[in-house]
């Protein structure tokens, strides 16, 4: 993998100008960094973007609202009706799907960033796969008795991080040794949930291949609270974090004698992007691809030679909310799970952007 | 690079660690002839294979059940083998596996669709379905990992490869979902396994294998320029884009082949390149790939037919399929590994 400086650190000397990678270096000295137009741009873009997705994922249903009633009856102005379709059915179903974007953009964002792998995200290490056998075992062997389908998925995901992570302890961890443990765990979980979806009913391996593509129906506030809260907990150490994590690109030693404490953070990136991915899991199942291409996306659009977080969280909550909406709106009278549109709509996104980004000879 | 004369050491060594595990290999075959519902001894089993049985019924199960059970066996583990250490080295991905070129994905769209479309229901139909899926989907990779100015990079290679494997997974489940009878197949297939799989299949699969590894064998000296970094490889005389169009053509054959018959069993290809690293380590012969592939062959089909003997013995008078025991048992042992050794890093 190629390593290229961003331009523009926190050196006394002014940040190198290249084509189309402008930066301005903030001089105020409580809150220095360097603000970079075409980062802003394009988080402002995608705000823009997932706030209409949001909207227009409220307004649309059996019956479509008016933009301006459903602005309304979020307010609280509206009247009693339309405030109970939009509160009650739209909202946690919308929010769901924006929480759930974020939470795996970034965490997939971090999880790249700290393992130095493109390849590397929550899918890939065995945290989705750990909520998928629990869930999946809670489907067909009846396990699920008192537990909720989330608590199963929280629990089974948050296993799967502790073993991957205890089982890559040793003095220490490296970004190499938690992604191939990761693999390890990732895979024996993969297989155990296919034995049970082997061994299950017919109607049980459908329930169950439902979650495990990641699905927003029927979404409740039961199951966003909590990610809501791991969300205002999690996204601003995640956004504090991630510009230590960028000295990690520049390899250990270096990281080590610009003075990151490279061990500390590592562990505390990891356990955001873990939380992050648990959460999300356990609202919506692992809604395929996000986690991956959200961040890989975001750094091509970004023009940045890592993936941004916050970024990367935008793209995800745009990715997660349109694929949503197609969802709902491609077949009548079924509701594809979510998980399948983000995979057909983020796959010709993600090759778009490395064939163009190619060709703009910024790299791929 | 070592000199020749470095080298000259180091082959005796790849030689002897080649050799014993040839032996663990076909200790295994023997194994895999001898448990099973029914267990034979091993030296009826010998008997039988020279055409002396001690009755027709050993004769009727070892002939039609254990030995083209193993063959299959030892031919898909060899390829899943070859192919993953061929597709490690060619996106320079620790983590790459023949999964990651869309090679299995692409033959699990095709096989739910045969399944779920076309109405198609035995093994001896689906299995060319598959084998083109997996063909389709590596050339499709392939050609958008190539696409734009400075053509295929090791990177753009496998986030191709993991674009196009989740379009197909979510086609996957699109059929699958909305169609009992594809979910039906398609969870049993996706299991892997060796078992109930008539001998005709592997025949017709097997002259793919065979060219797709003689190729994959062929790459491994240009690998090793590879492994050097693009630039390196090309001032040492290296074509690039010929080892990697061969190295993908190989890959494709190889893993739509072994796919097509037993199922995605993509761990096989993931893990044992890993454990044939740290073998060669230990060795003091590092990491050459004209050592390396041939011993992901032999090591890879071991680790196959231990797990196929495993499912047998643990679900008597049922068995549980190779596919889900590989990840049992290679899991676990390749973490031990991770953790155990200082893998060479890249």
């Amino acid at each position: 993998m190629t390593t290229e400086l961003a331009p523009g650190r926190t050196d006394a000397a002014p940040p190198p100008r290249s084509p189309g990678r402008a930066a301005f270096r903030l001089a105020v000295p409580t809150v220095s960094g360097v603000v970079r137009p075409r980062l802003v741009a394009v988080c402002l873009g995608l705000a823009v973007a997932a706030f209409l997705a949001f909207s227009v994922e409220t307004a649309v249903g059996d019956i479509s609202l008016p933009l301006t009633d459903v602005m309304r009856a979020l307010v609280g102005a509206g009247d009693p009706g339309t405030e109970l379709i939009v509160r009650e059915l739209r909202l946690p179903r919308a929010l769901a799907g924006l929480l759930v974007g974020v939470a795996f953009g970034v965490s997939g964002a971090l999880l790249q960033t700290v393992t130095l792998n493109p390849l590397a995200s929550p899918d890939m290490i065995g945290i989705t796969q750990g909520a998928g056998t629990a869930v999946v075992a809670g489907i067909v062997l009846g396990w699920d008795a008192g537990l909720s389908t989330q608590a199963l998925g929280l629990l089974g995901a948050l296993t799967a991080a502790v073993l991957v992570y205890v089982l890559a302890w040793r003095r220490g961890t490296t970004g190499y040794r938690i992604v191939l443990v990761g693999v390890g765990v990732a895979w024996i979980c993969t297989s155990a949930t296919d034995y049970l979806l082997a061994r299950g009913q017919r109607f049980q391996a459908q329930a169950a291949l439902g979650w495990l593509v990641g699905n927003l129906n029927g979404r409740t506030w039961q199951q966003i609270t909590p990610l809501a809260v791991t969300l205002a907990l999690l996204l601003p150490a995640a956004l504090l974090l991630g510009r230590l994590t960028r000295t990690l690109q520049l390899g250990e030693d270096v990281a080590r004698g610009l003075g990151t404490r490279v061990q500390a953070v590592r562990v505390a990136v990891l356990l955001i992007s873990v939380g992050l991915a648990a959460f999300g899991a356990a609202a919506a199942g692992p809604v395929a691809f996000v986690a991956l291409a959200a961040p890989q996306v975001a750094q091509r659009l970004a023009g940045t030679s890592f993936p941004p977080p916050l970024t990367a969280g935008l793209t995800g909550a745009v990715m997660v909310l349109v694929s949503d909406l197609i969802a709902r709106k491609l077949v009548p009278d079924t509701e594809l799970p979510v998980g399948i549109v983000t995979g057909v709509l983020g796959a010709p996104v993600l090759l778009w952007l490395l064939v163009r980004a190619n060709r703009a000879g910024s790299g791929g | 690079m070592g000199t020749s004369a470095v080298r000259a050491a180091k082959g005796p060594r790849a030689v002897l660690l080649l050799a014993l595990c040839g032996a663990a290999l076909l200790a295994l075959c023997a194994l895999s002839m001898a448990f099973g519902a029914r267990d034979v001894p091993l030296g009826q089993v010998w008997h039988t294979l020279l055409g002396q049985p001690p009755d027709a019924r050993i004769d009727d199960v070892i002939w039609s059940v254990r030995l083209p059970r193993t063959a299959l066996g030892l031919a898909t583990g060899a390829a899943l083998g070859l192919s993953g250490a061929l597709m490690q080295a060619l996106t320079r991905n620790p983590l790459a596996d023949p999964g990651i070129l869309g090679v299995s994905a692409g033959a699990a769209f095709a096989v739910v669709l045969a399944v779920g479309v076309l109405g198609i229901g035995t093994v001896h139909g689906y299995v060319w379905f598959a084998f083109a899926g997996a063909f389709a989907a590596s050339v499709l990779v392939y050609l958008l990992g190539g696409l734009g100015r400075s053509g295929t990079t090791p990177v753009k290679l496998a986030l191709a490869g993991v674009a196009v494997t989740s379009l197909l997974f979510s086609l996957t489940s699109a059929v699958a979902l909305t169609d009992p009878d594809a979910l039906n197949r398609y969870r049993f297939w996706s299991a892997g396994s060796l078992a109930n799989q008539d001998d005709e299949v592997l025949l017709r699969v097997l002259p793919f294998l065979v060219v797709g590894a003689v190729l994959a064998l062929a790459c491994a000296p240009g690998l090793n320029s590879l492994a050097l970094g693009d630039d390196v490889a090309k001032s040492l005389g290296l074509r690039l884009g010929l080892v990697r169009v061969q190295g993908v053509v190989a890959v494709t054959l190889l893993t739509g082949g072994a796919v097509a018959v037993i199922g995605p069993v993509v761990f096989v290809g993931l893990v044992v390149p890993h454990i044939v690293r740290v073998l060669l380590q230990a060795a003091g012969v590092g990491p050459d790939h004209r050592w390396l592939l041939p011993l992901s062959a032999v090591l890879a089909p071991c680790l196959l037919l231990a797990a196929d003997i495993a499912g047998r013995l643990i679900a008597r008078p049922t068995e549980i399929q190779a596919g889900i025991l590989v990840a049992f048992i290679g899991g676990p042992f390749f973490i031990a590994m991770v953790r155990r050794r200082r893998l060479a890093e890249h």
